[in-house]
């Protein structure tokens, strides 16, 4: 069972989503992450999804979605180098004493503090999938009150497709 | 009948009134456009959602609409009508329940890719999303069923939008394409200008095919000891049959019909070997199991086909020719991909092929399974037998009857013991095996061939859950002969609990059904019944020299069963032979 991350090219359309996200439910594929934005070119959007299987059903993944009338492109990005990132917003507990170690954990991951309160702060991270899991491992201590993260969006590097 | 030519006008003369570039109603535009795309009959019932659309069919003639007595006889006749005639079926119903009484017919024709447009009423857009009376979210409920689906939210958008929705529903893998039209869309008025273009980006089937995979096929067949063609529905939904013949004559190879392949091949032919699977014939299923070289043209491997998919065609080099590439590949591991249109593609390969010389102990060995095991019943000189009954229909109608069933064992008979010899002369639902379907979908094909004898073979319990479209055969004497199998008992899963459930017989009993001589006369049709051969022969007869339409009920005991049979688990060659003679 490999990770694979697929960009779709989708018409802007209602109910687009619902198409995608229902034939992934309906066959039985896996949805890890989905996200979804507007794209390069206006009237088309671009989701990433993240799902697992082997290359079978990632074959019958791609062949499926095509089959869908809204649906103009199917990369497997992960097929490539790619550049793979996620944003998560924590908002952990950070009483005065403690708030030099978290800035200390922000600062070594590139993180930022975006909102600061009497007890706790929100910080925001942007990285690979490993890079947000491992800031997350380092600020559980502390206590994490809520947390969000997007997804994962990705593309392909320059020079691959 | 009404026949189609008396009412309509000269064609030439209606396309152009329908051209015309006018302000007219989201009503009038559909109208307007099924007409511009050659429809001749709908399919329809009304209500509060489509009022708008049926006000403006008030006085219409240029096309027939068919009003039957549930949206589910009007959603089974349209698909009816699409597979006879290879044309797309068009039906209509209101929102709300109107439209979920159709979604078992958009499922069958979506699992039989039939080409469709289904159009629904619903409630105004400024109610969509608010629980409004007879609202219900059909493009949501049936996106799982339909090839495409649109919720029309601007009449300036309608004439675009059926246009697309008849290109996708007749072009690459067809079937049912959806439209939903909110009732202030269709009473908005915008200027009507047809499309005749279509232009999406996202759909382009790919039609021809990768020629070194035609090479590499055509190698495999000069190379093989044992060849077998599996061709299924793709044949006959490409109009491929003439080219699969060729082919057949060409290369000599032995050919297995799938039930929706019935009639995509003569059955007369030497080299036919029958339908395969779990009520094929021996020789397809022997056949399968020892070939080295399967080429299948237009079927999907379906499980009724392949049974134990592990030990299905254990020696076989796969070839798959199909329309659809998410077939290929998707239940059996293909070693030849061809991706296109079945005709297209036998085209180019017949341009090539040559006999498979390395097959004539093959053909001797498939000709003596044939022979030494065709398909036979326990016949009787004193009780009325179910097979007897379908060869009888197959005699007296020279075979040339376009077939439609219902689902069960009246169904897998009729595929043993019709003999078809023509394409788009056998309307059954393969995928879904949606009982009902039967009698309907009989409706539809004879209004796409008003001058061809229909049949309709059904059993006691699918009869039953469409029967109320006897009026629709009675008021406008559409001449369809109804058959009716009856063995009191839904009989397929009673065999299913004989062979495989031990016995126990639950809930199987149709006692309590009506007297269908009765029933059809009381609808204002002819009704026979029959329940030795004499009767049965002298019954089907009149009912056949009868200018309208007809049923006959044929009593037959309950314990006959369907053979052979392979039960699930088990490889196809491991078939239950029955206890015929």
């Amino acid at each position: 069972m490999n990770k694979h991350t697929i960009a779709i090219l989708v018409n802007d359309q209602p109910g687009v989503l619902q198409r995608v996200s229902g034939l992934f439910g309906r066959r039985g594929f896996n949805i890890e992450s989905i996200t979804v934005g507007a794209s390069e070119e206006a009237g088309l959007s671009r989701m990433v999804i993240v799902t697992t299987g082997d290359n079978k059903t990632l074959e019958q993944v791609s062949k499926q979605l095509y089959k869908l009338i809204d649906v103009i492109k199917v990369v497997d990005v992960s097929s490539a180098p790619m550049v793979a990132r996620e944003l998560a917003l924590i908002k952990v507990n950070a009483e005065p004493s403690a708030r030099p170690e978290i800035l200390g954990v922000v600062e070594t991951f590139r993180a930022s503090i975006v909102d600061i309160s009497p007890s706790t702060v929100i910080v925001q991270a942007v990285g690979d999938t490993e890079k947000i899991d491992a800031i997350i491992e380092l600020l559980k201590p502390y206590g994490i009150r809520e947390l969000c993260r997007t997804g994962v969006t990705a593309m392909n590097r320059s020079g691959h497709r | 009948m009404v026949t189609q030519s008396a009412t309509l006008k000269s064609k030439e003369e209606i396309i152009e009134r329908m051209k015309k570039p006018e302000v007219i109603t989201g009503s009038e535009m559909l109208l307007r456009s099924l007409v511009l795309e050659g429809v001749e009959c709908v399919f329809g019932y009304p209500g509060g959602a489509v009022l708008y659309i049926y006000d403006a069919m008030h006085g219409f003639k240029d096309f027939h609409h068919v009003l039957t007595r549930h949206e589910q006889g009007a959603i089974h006749a349209a698909d009816g009508y699409a597979r006879a005639s290879g044309k797309v079926g068009v039906c209509i119903a209101t929102s709300g329940p109107g439209a979920t009484n159709l979604v078992t017919g958009i499922a069958t024709a979506y699992m039989d890719s039939v080409p469709l447009v289904v159009i629904t009423g619903n409630v105004a857009t400024s109610a969509i999303g608010t629980d409004a009376f007879q609202e219900a979210d059909i493009t949501g409920i049936t996106m799982p069923i339909t090839k495409h689906s649109y919720l029309v939210r601007r009449v300036e958008d309608l004439p675009r939008i059926i246009h697309e929705a008849f290109h996708i529903a007749n072009t690459g893998r067809k079937g049912p394409v959806l439209i939903d039209i909110p009732k202030d869309v269709s009473a908005a008025k915008a200027l009507f200008k047809p499309v005749t273009e279509v232009n999406i980006r996202g759909y382009n089937p790919t039609v021809a095919p990768h020629k070194p995979q035609i090479d590499k096929l055509l190698q495999a067949i000069a190379e093989a000891e044992r060849p077998l063609i599996l061709a299924g529905g793709g044949v006959i939904y490409s109009g491929g049959h003439e080219e699969l013949y060729e082919f057949v004559t060409k290369t000599n190879i032995p050919v297995t019909t799938t039930l929706l392949g019935l009639g995509g091949f003569p059955s007369g032919h030497e080299l036919w070997l029958g339908m395969p699977g779990m009520h094929g014939t021996y020789a397809s299923n022997k056949a399968i199991q020892a070939a080295d070289l399967l080429i299948n043209i237009g079927a999907r491997f379906d499980d009724r086909v392949t049974m134990k998919l592990s030990g299905f065609a254990p020696n076989a080099k796969i070839a798959h020719i199909d329309i659809d590439p998410a077939e290929i590949g998707k239940n059996v591991p293909t070693d030849i991909p061809i991706v296109g249109d079945i005709k297209t593609v036998l085209t180019i390969i017949n341009r090539e092929a040559k006999p498979a010389a390395k097959a004539d102990a093959w053909r001797a060995q498939t000709q003596a399974w044939k022979k030494e095991v065709p398909l036979k019943y326990k016949d009787s000189d004193t009780e009325l037998k179910p097979q007897w009954v379908i060869e009888m229909i197959h005699d007296t109608t020279g075979g040339d009857a376009i077939v439609t069933t219902d689902v069960g064992q009246h169904q897998m008979w009729a595929a043993q013991f019709y003999r078809f010899n023509k394409p788009r002369s056998w309307i059954t639902s393969g995928g879904l095996g949606t009982m009902g379907f039967g009698f309907p979908s009989a409706i539809g094909a004879q209004m796409a061939h008003p001058d061809r004898l229909v049949v309709s073979i059904n059993g006691d319990g699918g009869m039953q859950m469409c029967a109320q479209e006897l009026a629709v055969c009675a008021i406008n004497n559409i001449p369809v002969k109804v058959a009716i199998i009856n063995n009191q008992v839904l009989g397929m899963v009673r065999q299913w609990q004989e062979i495989i459930y031990d016995n126990r017989y639950s809930h199987i009993d149709l006692a309590g059904s009506p007297d269908f001589v009765k029933l059809a006369e009381a609808y204002g049709v002819k009704g026979f019944r029959a329940t030795n051969k004499e009767e049965a022969r002298s019954a089907w007869e009149a009912a056949l020299r009868h200018p309208g339409p007809a049923v006959v009920e044929f009593v037959v005991r309950k314990e006959e069963n369907v053979y052979p049979m392979v039960t699930q688990g088990n490889t196809i060659d491991e078939m239950i032979m029955g206890d015929a003679e």
